[in-house]
């Protein structure tokens, strides 16, 4: 598989790009996503009828909801983010994968490996309880050695470049790889009970209690969003939007600025989902400052993103593909101007525990993460197969529209459901008494659950557009009577 | 300026740049974490809380491995409505022996911080099996596999990990762990009045009416204990004041 | 002595020390002087050696 699929560069020393590496996790992400997005709305749908947990153990909410979590943010934006990392680095470095082919297979098999241990483990009901990080400590050692051999491959391939500078897009790989390392040991530290001769080898307690548990988990969780969630996919931004756009970034400068303010603030705004609990006021407030300080530098990203088509703005029009690019940075802005607000305690003591929090996720999430991967993917899919373009456009514009409207249902749902399940909790009937029981306010969610599960399976639908599509691009076909614009506008 | 030519060198070097983003993103956390270790008012004084007895643990461990936190949350917030739906608002002692925390970020399901003594062994050995028995409207998924046989023959071992992460267990109690476990199941009467010395507040007895030790019994002892600890009638409200 | 030093010193106007070191990075970025060095890392996603397909 690996010298077939290297492809050779055009330059004297021709540099070997290992992108059969690349295809695979573009493969795997693809595949994940939607088993990821499946499990999400299956669980979705048990919400609206509860039936649908089947009376099984493994295949309760409780157990099939880390599943749908860690499908879709570790193995398909896993997958996504080190296939593309593993491209892009190769590219603005001109240099071929530190490593080799040999050695970027090794880390996507094991990869892949834990992410059929850990959604085993998910259903059996080896969870440690701690949401995102659900991994019990064989696992997230097993990880912890993936994690390295990551870093190696892709910190290797930056010593050995011929550009000088490091591209800026390389800065937020690799502040997502060295983040999420420290947030995984950190927050995983746990004592095994095998080691004080218990017969569950795979059971553990973490090492912190309560408070400082809590601190800490939310510590990660946070920033779980902040590093691979946003900086790995700002990455991508940084590529594939000039790539795709053919004009370069619109600022690199602010790029600099926007880089070291985001991954200083957002390393605090942990917090922030604790306020109002035991935790000590002085982090709460600590955690709101920083998050909506956060606002700032999540803009200036924004704002370098869409410039970036200035002068350009056609491409919107004509291009499906630089309309997913552009849509996710949309996205990206409106729920980074949402979460902010959302952190500001008097806000925030009305959405928490509402799923004003679920809709506020799923607009990053969906609209954010998903659709820069999707814009990204069918960049990348025609170039490391060898195609002029894609098998179609016509069905990418498909695509995105199905999963628009899949994302604002769901959005839309949860905005409703949230702030009025959040109203109905607080609400006082003329006698001073609570007005509504908690189930009544349970049962007022019933339609919008329905609604949020038709848009997740819109979402899902959007998906299998994007699967046939792939699947015919790599086999070579073109779609009759497709304009191919991008094709035949003559790149450079 | 001298300062600039540093950041060229940070931007040409992969190690110098890895150096520098670790010191970024390391601050925050070491400025938030390290002084809820070292504040001694971030947990408060206040008498009652224990650690858990071995069937009380035993079910939290099942109340962990189920994710029942996905859906409840165990952190009533200090208003008006929360508080008079759900109890006193909840402090940070009462989770201080939690491994770990289970506070949860979302009320699918209602609040369970104080669910303690709020309803029968029956109604919950009821709702677990099927939860819309008991509550038509519920979308709570349906557990009749909790009637399992309770698999803890290494709750000695469990005991001892706990204490190896700050939980104050007592020899004694690691030594009479299997049948401590068994006296308040009620299974084993004769060790009884020494259980309740070693966990007082302990709810016991055969929780589900089945006379082998089940996860329905270890759940529901746990679901029964949870926030009774604290007796917020003898507590001076300055002390736990936010 | 250092400890000490950042809690009399630093601890009091914190915000006002991180609103320093953001403006200078704000500076350093924006100057006049570095705008031809900085813009021009821009292309470097467009030197690769990828063969026109």
């Amino acid at each position: 598989m690996s010298a077939a699929t290297a492809a050779v560069g055009t330059q004297g020393d021709a540099t070997p790009y290992y992108d059969g590496v690349v295809k695979n996790f573009v493969l795997a992400s693809v595949f994940w996503g939607i088993v990821g997005f499946l499990a999400g709305d299956f669980i979705a749908w048990q919400l609206a009828f509860p039936a649908l947990n089947l009376d099984l153990e493994w295949t309760t909410f409780g157990r099939v909801r880390p599943v749908h979590t860690n499908a879709v943010i570790f193995a398909f934006g896993g997958n996504a983010l080190i296939g593309t990392s593993f491209y892009v680095v190769q590219r603005t470095c001109r240099a071929s994968l530190f490593g080799g082919a040999g050695f970027g297979n090794f880390i996507f098999w094991t990869f892949q490996s834990l992410i059929v241990l850990a959604a085993s483990s998910y259903v059996l009901g080896g969870s440690q309880g701690r949401e995102y990080a659900e991994l019990e400590w064989w696992l997230d050692i097993y990880l912890t050695v993936i994690w390295v051999c990551y870093l190696i491959a892709f910190a290797g391939t930056i010593m050995r470049r011929k550009e000088p500078h490091i591209y800026v897009a390389n800065w937020f790989y690799l502040a997502f790889i060295l983040t999420i390392a420290m947030l995984h040991l950190g927050n995983n530290l746990a004592l095994p009970v095998v080691f004080f001769g218990g017969e569950s080898w795979w059971k553990s307690y973490s090492l912190y209690a309560g408070v400082q548990d809590a601190m800490t988990q939310w510590w990660y969780g946070h920033n779980a969003v902040g590093f691979f969630l946003t900086a790995g996919f700002l990455a991508m931004m940084y590529y594939f939007v000039p790539k795709r756009a053919e004009r370069p970034v619109y600022s690199y400068r602010l790029s600099i600025v926007h880089f070291w303010a985001l991954i200083f603030l957002y390393i605090w705004a942990g917090p922030h989902h604790l306020h109002y609990t035991a935790l000590p006021d002085w982090a709460q407030t600590l955690g709101m400052t920083f998050s909506v300080m956060l606002w700032m530098p999540s803009w200036g990203g924004m704002i370098n993103g869409l410039m970036t088509l200035s002068g350009a703005w056609d491409k919107l029009r004509t291009d499906p593909v630089m309309r997913f690019l552009v849509s996710s940075v949309a996205f990206y802005g409106m729920s980074t101007f949402e979460g902010p607000m959302m952190s500001i305690k008097a806000v925030n003591s009305l959405s928490h525990y509402t799923d004003w929090t679920v809709g506020h996720v799923h607009s990053g999430a969906l609209g954010w993460v998903a659709f820069v991967t999707f814009g990204s993917f069918y960049y990348l899919i025609p170039k490391l197969w060898g195609r002029r373009e894609l098998y179609s456009l016509k069905l990418v514009g498909l695509h995105f529209w199905v999963s628009t409207v899949g994302v604002v249902l769901y959005i839309t749902a949860m905005w409703i459901s949230g702030i009025m399940q959040g109203l109905m909790w607080r609400a006082y009937d003329s006698l001073g008494f609570l007005q509504y029981s908690f189930i009544e306010t349970v049962e007022a969610m019933h339609p919008y659950y329905i609604i949020r599960a038709v848009g997740g399976l819109l979402f899902v639908l959007g998906g299998l557009i994007m699967v046939y599509n792939m699947i015919r691009t790599i086999r070579g076909d073109v779609a009759a009577g497709e304009a191919q614009p991008m094709a035949a506008a003559a790149r450079g | 300026m001298s300062v600039f030519k540093q950041h060229q060198k940070l931007e040409t070097n992969v190690f110098l740049l890895a150096v520098g983003i670790l010191l970024t993103v390391i601050t925050g956390g070491l400025v938030e974490i390290v002084p809820l270790f070292t504040i001694e008012s971030t947990i408060e004084k206040v008498d009652g809380v224990r650690p858990y007895s071995p069937l009380e643990q035993a079910g939290r461990n099942i109340y962990v491995r189920e994710g029942c936190y996905l859906c409840h949350s165990q952190m009533v917030r200090p208003f008006k409505d929360e508080v008079e739906r759900y109890g006193h608002y909840s402090l940070a002692a009462e989770s201080k022996y939690d491994h770990p925390f289970q506070w949860g970020s979302k009320r699918t399901g209602p609040d369970l911080a104080r669910v303690g003594g709020k309803y029968t062994n029956d109604w919950h050995v009821r709702h677990l099996i099927n939860p819309r028995d008991v509550v038509p409207e519920s979308v709570m998924p349906g557990y009749p596999h909790l009637k399992h046989k309770l698999v803890f023959n290494d709750v000695e071992a469990h005991l001892k990990t706990l204490r190896g992460v700050g939980v104050p267990y007592t020899d004694e109690q690691i030594k009479s762990a299997k049948a401590d476990l068994a006296a308040q199941a009620g299974v084993d009467a004769t060790a009884s009045s020494d259980f309740a010395r070693r966990y007082p507040k302990a709810p016991m007895g055969d929780f589900d009416n089945n006379p082998e030790v089940t996860e329905m019994d270890a759940l529901v002892a746990y679901l029964q204990v949870l926030g009774t600890f604290v007796d917020f009638t003898t507590v001076k409200p300055e002390k736990v004041a936010r | 002595m250092f400890a000490d030093f950042v809690q009399h010193v630093l601890r009091p106007f914190w915000g006002v020390w991180m609103m320093v070191l953001f403006l200078g990075i704000v500076f350093w970025a924006f100057r006049p002087k570095n705008k031809g060095r900085f813009e021009s890392y821009g292309d470097i996603p467009f030197r690769d050696d990828d063969k026109e397909r």
